[in-house]
């Protein structure tokens, strides 16, 4: 099989290049969690407000990836930052807000509002209701958007190796333009390992994370 | 109209409005009123068309299909696995795809329209099995007591009940593929991919710029009248609930 030799050959490029790989997709997840699920909690206390941030996370997402470098490029060029790791990360980052902002959204939304009152009863205060009911509550289904926007950004940042962020995408961008058809399997077969080992990697932590008394539940 | 709708579109017409100066300084209008430029623009949207159209054309039947033969009580107990290995088709990104379809289809067309296929049918499948699952079983329960035959049934009861969510699946499907069109360049298909990738490969923002607008609004107005379609296709009496 001439794909093993071509990664025996070249395994320390292919573990760097699906390191950088993850390494894009982690950073930048990190980035749009930080931001992304404090939004989500904050809008919902106010629904014409949640109604809007949504719509336009929607709108972001709508907006083809390879579009979005492209708009992005004479954007950041001015500060020297079109092309590269940069516009990538940003680029990852918006298109994570949709799902992990609308799942943080949904799943404090959801929680029944009897738990609550009964935190409230307790003499629970705001802040307290929220990291003892209403966020342990709400893990499983915000885990599940951070695992959407991670399977999600793997394609792109694959894509993002036009830009020059590296990654995996950069054997299939070199293997087409090569003709080298062992190198394009070998990318397109990385990214997609990755990506179901990520997919199934988060769900198990989704299973970890999930309190008990949930789990006993369903 | 709710503000909400209002300010989707103030946002809308706001991105436009920014791309409108941003290209107007960098020269886009000067660029796109070349006559020849322009052709060439127009050819690439042609194309891009015909890409995004067969394959969602392809996969809407294949996806419908699959989704109701996958419901039928024949078939029911291959659903599982079937739906397993859909979403964990869907975690592959949508470059392998195309890369893979490259290596065994070579370079043109027909490796684009397969991996955009493949890549749309997923979604429609998917929320076709769910929506029509998700029928509750009284109505068709119902439907049977009066006499329809199961085709009937599914015709009448069954896909109307489940338009809202088929329909969900397709626009995601569309979005994706409009998104994933503009890779096909990359395996010799056309498309404003050419542009895109040419305008980064040399630089030239307003080359670049040519193909990232209108493959953008390409999506968004496919995103919006698809909700537009649901007004049609989905039964009045489930709308209401809705709103």
């Amino acid at each position: 099989m001439s794909i093993i030799d071509f990664i025996q050959q070249n395994l320390d490029q292919t573990l760097t290049l699906g390191l950088e790989h993850l390494y894009l997709v982690f950073l930048s997840l990190c980035i749009a969690m930080v931001t992304g699920i404090p939004t989500g909690i904050a809008i919902t206390k106010n629904d014409a407000l949640a109604k809007k941030v949504i719509d336009v996370a929607n709108i972001l997402m709508t907006v083809p990836s390879i579009a979005l470098f492209g708009i992005m490029l004479p954007i950041l060029a001015p500060y020297g930052l079109g092309l590269g790791k940069v516009p990538a990360v940003v680029a990852l980052v918006l298109y994570s807000e949709l799902p992990i902002i609308r799942n943080t959204y949904t799943a404090i939304k959801n929680v029944d509002s009897s738990l609550v009152d009964a935190g409230k009863g307790m003499g629970l205060t705001r802040w307290q209701l929220l990291k003892e009911v209403e966020i342990p509550l709400a893990v499983p289904v915000i885990l599940a958007g951070l695992r959407t926007a991670a399977v999600m950004n793997i394609g792109i940042a694959a894509i993002a190796a036009y830009i020059g962020a590296g990654g995996l995408g950069v054997f299939i961008q070199q293997g087409i333009s090569r003709s080298y058809e062992e190198m394009i399997i070998t990318g397109a077969l990385g990214v997609s390992i990755l990506a179901i080992l990520v997919d199934s990697g988060m769900a198990l932590i989704e299973r970890r994370l999930t309190s008990k008394g949930l789990k006993i539940e369903a | 109209m709710t503000l909400a709708t209002k300010l989707y579109r103030f946002t809308l017409f706001g991105i436009l409005f920014f791309c409108g100066v941003k290209a107007q300084q960098i020269g886009l209008m000067e660029y796109l009123s070349d006559p020849f430029e322009m052709e060439y623009v127009m050819e690439l949207v042609r194309q891009h068309l015909v890409l995004v159209g067969s394959s969602m054309l392809m996969a809407t039947i294949i996806g419908l299909g699959a989704g109701i033969l996958l419901t039928r009580d024949r078939m029911k107990k291959h659903t599982p696995a079937v739906m397993y290995v859909l979403s964990l088709g869907q975690t592959i990104p949508s470059l392998a795809v195309i890369a893979i379809s490259l290596s065994f289809l070579g370079i043109g067309t027909k490796p684009a329209i397969f991996a955009l296929t493949i890549y749309s049918i997923l979604p429609i499948a998917r929320n076709t099995l769910a929506g029509i699952q998700a029928v509750p079983s009284g109505i068709t329960d119902a439907a049977r007591g009066i006499g329809l035959t199961p085709f009937q049934i599914l015709m009448q009861v069954e896909l109307p009940n489940a338009a809202t969510v088929i329909l969900t699946g397709f626009r995601i499907a569309l979005v994706i593929n409009v998104g994933s069109a503009p890779l096909g360049f990359l395996v010799g298909a056309g498309g404003l991919g050419d542009l895109i990738f040419t305008g980064i490969d040399m630089m030239m923002p307003v080359k670049l710029l040519a193909g990232a607008i209108p493959t953008t609004l390409l999506a968004l107005v496919g995103d919006y009248a698809c909700e537009m379609l649901g007004l049609l296709v989905v039964p009045k009496g489930l709308r209401l609930q809705n709103s």
